[in-house]
């Protein structure tokens, strides 16, 4: 049995398909998972398609090159789909004009807190500079984070891992604080979401509704390009 | 759709390009979105306008299933294990202090800046009340 496992698996190793199909796969294993435990934020589908992945490349004693030589067809999608966000961005176009001075000042400031003190508590603890500089751009979405760690010395790999936990847990706990806040609005909850927490946090607060939905993206958007420009700035100063 | 996707993919291309030739400190396919945007916003003749549905469908389609295209570089955290060994305490205070920082900084600020006008959150639902 084994044998005939070992016999079909080894020529099929090196094929492309084979590790998209191992990727697609996991991810469409984890959401039906996700969809059994009610959409709980701890069974990310993410998180566990990821895991699920890992474990199987690890199983097999693939080195992870190997995977990615199959998988970096799935990863290319992710620059359109950055190019995509501008979608929700121009279609909110007005909401932005009518909240602008609300909406600057919170994505100045958020964005600046969320990468000063990434860097400083890595850094204060006695983290290496690469993992404080993976820490920076975590905040905002996965392929603009990973790009961003790319640019400027950081790990990619450690960065998309810090940005899809650290998402899950700001929308884990995002909506309870804001309510301890006492702020109800659903544009404060929506854009915060994206803000922080971007796409894992943006589907979590999507349940308040549109308006909450339109400014979570917004969040993601505006805060992918903030971070994309502030980031390396920070990084020069900081050597 | 593939209209939609092929519009996408050449501002992905620009992006790239116009990042390599200014040599830009953003990422190409943050230029790209860019592009897209300012283009959208510029060619739809009132605010209110439809965007081209084949772009629309194509955009919605890559954005509701981005989780999926996180997992090949997720993955790579299997090479970084001995970096999460030996760093652990300084990767899960940064990345739980920052995200809560940042939560309750932009959160606050956001409240504060938005109370001046008072205006409730549901009217803005439909929209274009002005």
């Amino acid at each position: 049995m084994i044998d005939a496992i070992e016999a079909a698996w080894s020529p099929l190793a090196p094929t492309p398909l084979l590790w998209i199909v191992v990727t697609v796969g996991a991810f469409l294993l984890a959401k039906r998972l996700n969809r059994a435990c009610n959409g709980a934020a701890m069974a990310n589908p993410v998180l566990v398609a990821i895991l699920l992945t890992a474990a199987v490349v690890l199983v097999t004693g693939v080195p992870y090159p190997t995977y990615f030589a199959g998988a970096q067809f799935v990863n290319f999608l992710l620059g359109p789909a950055t190019v995509a966000l501008a979608v929700p961005l121009a279609r909110n176009i007005r909401h932005i004009k009518s909240s602008s001075v609300g909406l600057g000042l919170a994505l100045a400031v958020g964005s600046l807190v969320s990468i000063c003190s990434g860097i400083g508590l890595v850094w204060v603890l006695g983290g290496s500079r690469a993992v404080a500089l993976s820490m920076a751009p975590k905040n905002v979405t996965t392929p603009i984070a990973i790009a961003v760690s790319q640019q400027i010395g950081g790990v990619p790999a450690l960065t998309a891992t810090l940005a899809i936990v650290g998402g899950i847990f700001a929308a884990a706990i995002g909506r309870r604080l804001l309510t301890i806040l006492g702020i109800d609005d659903h544009r404060t909850h929506g854009f915060v979401a994206g803000v922080v927490g971007s796409g894992v946090a943006a589907a979590e607060v999507s349940s308040l509704g549109g308006l909450a939905a339109a400014f979570a993206a917004l969040g993601i958007a505006l805060n992918g390009v903030v971070t994309a420009l502030l980031t390396p700035l920070l990084a020069v100063f900081w050597h | 759709m593939i209209g939609g996707f092929f519009l996408i993919l050449v501002c992905d291309l620009l992006g790239e390009a116009l990042r390599e030739m200014a040599h830009l400190p953003i990422p190409g396919p943050v230029v790209g979105m860019l592009l897209l945007a300012v283009l959208l916003v510029v060619s739809s003749p009132r605010p209110n306008t439809e965007l081209p549905p084949q772009l629309e469908r194509t955009a919605e389609t890559l954005i509701a299933n981005m989780g999926l295209l996180f997992v090949p570089a997720g993955v790579g955290v299997i090479t970084e294990m001995s970096v999460l060994e030996a760093e652990w305490l300084p990767i899960l205070v940064g990345l739980i202090g920052s995200t809560l920082l940042g939560l309750i900084a932009t959160a606050l600020t956001m409240h504060f800046a938005m109370r001046e006008p008072k205006s409730d959150s549901e009217s803005a639902v439909g929209g274009g009340a002005r």
